[in-house]
């Protein structure tokens, strides 16, 4: 995979005048505990110089807790943290705020400092009691201002800018204190969506200057976007670290934030998006397999939800190109493609109808009946749970004339028709009545069925 | 550069201000003085070395006479004063104004350290209940000169005031961290626990009352040259140790995990700034009682004239604080009646009211 934007600041020309050496981050073994709450059970990472990692996890998952073990604000019961070999706890806090540098989640500034004042108390470290301020700390000082667009804000009290500018007059801060290490909490929490965007590719130049760069992000699309790597923290412990391909998986994201989710590719950056789906609480045990008969972004979404509860679902045909083709191919869901404006060889649907009649339920999802689907309605006669979601009107979807519409109709009282979002709840639905409904259904499934 | 221009132009502003206040409320009183007669008997009162005259000196413990060289002093200048008003000014007037401006200097300049530090509009000065623990230790000395064994009222202040602080701080430390909510909470319940022993201690003071509750309300009447001695070199070296800090004072308003972050050492800072503020506070109340409001209002002013930057807003708060405090005295002595009002009671007088005027116009910063 080669995403569009990863790596994207080491294609600019490195940022002028300012030569830092990225460090090391290493944690070895570190617990912390909140009196009886234990935080981070034994975290160890080690984080490479130059490298930009992102913290992804769910709340209160301790991704700014072991950033503030790093920074040295808190102290862990057990472990170490050390910046390029030097336990960051032994340090004078001059020393380490050479070292690190930390943009907070938020700041709280109720003094009307200017935007320039704010931001040159980031020279605090480089200088000493009794000397002023040097044309190099003005030059800092003036050069963060520029990179993060805050220069026309300088002279502004910093408690009568935005929310948004506020945080970038931080991360400004942080820039002007030049150290090898920089520390985000969620820097673009408070950003709207460009300055999200602006932020994170000066984030991205700052690491190709020579910084290393951790990032506590909880847009997971967002940290695939822009991260090297990512690490997902559940639970005070990692429960995953690579590359964001192989961290943002449905099943990690099952595990982690316990939520129905898929992870598709995005059609423009080539980054990974996720989708969540609510929780459905109403839906009892789901069927094993479902097929999905249909196109567009009705039975898209219908793969979706089903393959992100972990349903086995299959979908077809589809005409290549097609948005369910392209969702059900991003999940890995088996897929029956036909080619574009071709009718579907005997071939494939003779496979579509094996997979029809091995489900435990069929949805249908804006299909769309033409003289060469009209035979795939046949298996539907002998298999009751059907499911409808529907989205545009029949009449738009028929090319087979009036006798499919009364076939239709005929699936449609029999069926259990929902909008999409509730399809889990009707597959549930559906698919126990017939596990009732069989002559000699497996025990378990009426076990669950009766429950 | 701009900010160091501004920063020299407010105090040079403000230090003019306080020689004009000075030399005026030195003009003013039962016998009229012209203020140009005044700046003469001024400068004729200053002593400066002139020459090294040989002495002699008891070495401490043996009882041996050695010859030891000293500084000669005499006056720089001899402008034609009438030797009565130089008298009236130099040793009747002058030290209780210079004492005031004194007080006002390090009351002013320890309130807008306590203010930055708690990050809280309402702190003043005797925030961790300095001034209740001086209070406490000069009404012990009135009320009860048994129970102090130096019997010294002013050392028997300053020495409760400083022994308040620390156990305000130790109380509210633990594990080497100081949060400063703890703190303020502490000073609270201490300051409450010790009004209740003034209470206890007045009801009981019998004869000692009225000196009491003088005190209790600050005065700065007849107090001379030997009460600047102790509190002048106290204020003057605390003041300027603090603004040392003025960097760090802005950069804890970040809060104190980014002052971290910004290479502030924490808790040493808020120690070291803690204890000098508190020794300032305690070398005034130990000389003049409990005098309120200044400490308050007067930070609070120039943080609306100058801005809050510590830099600009230490010493002109200190100067300011000092001019203010010698008007207040100079009401506070202005002839009304039998007794004199005690300055605690003009500056709150005259505060409060000024300070209700700024919150209505919304002006004072709300954290």
């Amino acid at each position: 995979m080669t995403p569009a934007d990863r790596g994207s600041g080491a294609d600019r020309e490195p940022g002028p005048r300012t030569a830092l050496e990225p460090a090391a981050i290493s944690i070895a073994d570190c617990s912390l505990s909140f009196g009886d709450l234990a935080v981070l059970e034994d975290v160890s990472l080690t984080i490479e110089p130059g490298e930009f990692v992102g913290f992804v996890g769910p709340n209160g998952a301790g991704k700014t807790t072991l950033l503030r073990l790093i920074s040295g604000a808190l102290e862990p019961d057990s472990g170490s943290i050390a910046i390029d070999g030097t336990d960051v706890h032994g340090l004078p806090s001059r020393a380490s705020s050479r070292l690190v540098s930390v943009v907070p989640q938020d700041t709280t500034l109720s003094f009307s400092f200017p935007v320039r004042d704010v931001v040159e108390m980031g020279r605090h470290p480089h200088r000493s009691r009794f000397s002023s301020a040097t044309p190099e700390d003005r030059a800092a000082v003036e050069r963060a201002l520029e990179r993060t667009r805050t220069a026309e804000l300088a002279d502004r009290p910093i408690d009568e800018v935005s929310g948004g500018q506020r945080q970038r007059v931080v991360l400004a801060r942080a820039i002007a204190q030049e150290t090898p290490v920089l520390l985000l909490d969620e820097p673009t929490a408070s950003l709207d969506i460009n300055h999200q965007v602006e932020t994170l590719e000066l984030v991205r130049e700052l690491v190709a200057e020579g910084r290393t760069v951790v990032a506590a992000i909880h847009d997971l699309e967002l940290a695939a976007r822009y991260c090297d790597r990512l690490v997902l923290i559940a639970d005070g412990q990692i429960a995953a670290d690579g590359p964001p391909s192989s961290v943002l998986t449905r099943e990690a994201l099952a595990d982690s934030f316990d939520a129905n989710a898929v992870v598709t590719p995005s059609p423009v950056t080539g980054t990974e998006t996720v989708t969540a789906f609510a929780a459905d609480r109403e839906a009892g045990p789901l069927p094993d397999r479902v097929h999905v008969l249909g196109t567009g972004t009705a039975a898209a979404g219908v793969v979706a939800r089903l393959e992100a509860a972990g349903v086995g679902v299959s979908v077809g045909p589809v005409s290549s190109g097609d948005a369910a083709a392209e969702t059900a191919r991003s999940l890995g869901v088996e897929t029956v493609v036909t080619e574009p404006f071709a009718r579907p060889s005997t071939a494939e649907l003779e496979s579509v109808e094996s997979l029809i009649r091995a489900a435990d339920a069929t949805v249908l999802a804006d299909f769309v009946v033409g003289a060469g689907t009209q035979s795939l309605l046949d298996p539907l006669d002998e298999t009751d749970p059907l499911v409808l979601v529907e989205t545009r009107p029949f009449a738009e979807r028929n090319f087979a004339g009036g006798e499919a519409r009364e076939r239709y109709e005929r699936y449609r009282e029999r069926g259990l028709e929902v909008p999409g979002s509730r399809v889990l709840e009707a597959v549930s639905t559906v698919g126990s009545d017939r596990s009732r409904s069989r002559s000699s259904p497996p025990a378990d499934s009426r076990d669950s069925a009766d429950d | 550069m701009q900010r160091r221009v501004r920063t020299a132009v407010w105090s040079a502003g403000l230090s003019v201000l306080l020689v004009a206040v000075v030399v005026g409320s030195a003009a003013l009183g039962p016998v009229g003085i012209e203020p140009r007669i005044v700046a003469m008997a001024i400068l004729n009162g200053i002593a400066v070395p002139s020459g090294i005259e040989t002495g002699t000196a008891t070495l401490p413990g043996l009882g041996w006479v050695v010859p030891m060289p000293g500084l000669e002093f005499s006056s720089a200048f001899s402008f034609p004063v009438a030797e009565t008003h130089e008298y009236i000014v130099v040793q009747l007037r002058l030290p209780r104004i210079v004492l005031a401006a004194t007080v006002g200097f390090g009351l002013a300049a320890a309130g807008t350290v306590m203010q930055g530090f708690f990050r809280n509009p309402l702190a003043d000065p005797s925030i961790i209940g300095v001034s209740s623990g001086g209070a406490a230790g000069a009404v012990a000395a009135i009320a009860f000169p048994a129970l102090v064994p130096f019997g010294n009222l002013h050392l028997a202040a300053f020495v409760g005031a400083l022994a308040t602080a620390f156990l305000v701080y130790g109380i509210a430390t633990d594990g080497g961290r100081t949060p400063v909510a703890t703190l303020l909470l502490a000073g609270v319940a201490v300051q409450a626990f010790l009004g209740a022993m003034i209470s206890y201690m007045l009801i009981h003071s019998g004869d000692g009352l009225r000196a009491a509750v003088v005190w209790l309300m600050g005065s700065l009447r007849d107090r001379g040259w030997s009460d600047v001695a102790f509190a002048l070199p106290v204020s003057i070296v605390g003041v300027l140790v603090l603004a040392s800090y003025a960097r760090e004072l802005n950069v804890l308003l970040l809060g104190e995990e980014d002052a971290h972050h910004l290479g502030v050492e924490v808790e040493r800072t808020k120690l070291l700034l803690l204890a000098l503020a508190s020794i300032v506070t305690a070398a005034g109340v130990a000389v003049t009682g409990v005098i309120g409001f200044v400490g308050l209002v007067v930070p609070h002013i120039m943080r609306l004239l100058v801005g809050p930057d510590h830099r600009i807003l230490f010493p002109t708060s200190a100067l300011a604080g000092a001019s203010f405090l010698v008007v207040t005295d100079t009401i506070a002595r202005w002839p009304t009646g039998p007794t004199e009002v005690p300055v605690g009671i003009v500056t709150a007088a005259l505060g409060a009211p000024f300070f209700l005027f700024l919150l209505t116009r919304r002006e004072v910063y709300s954290t």
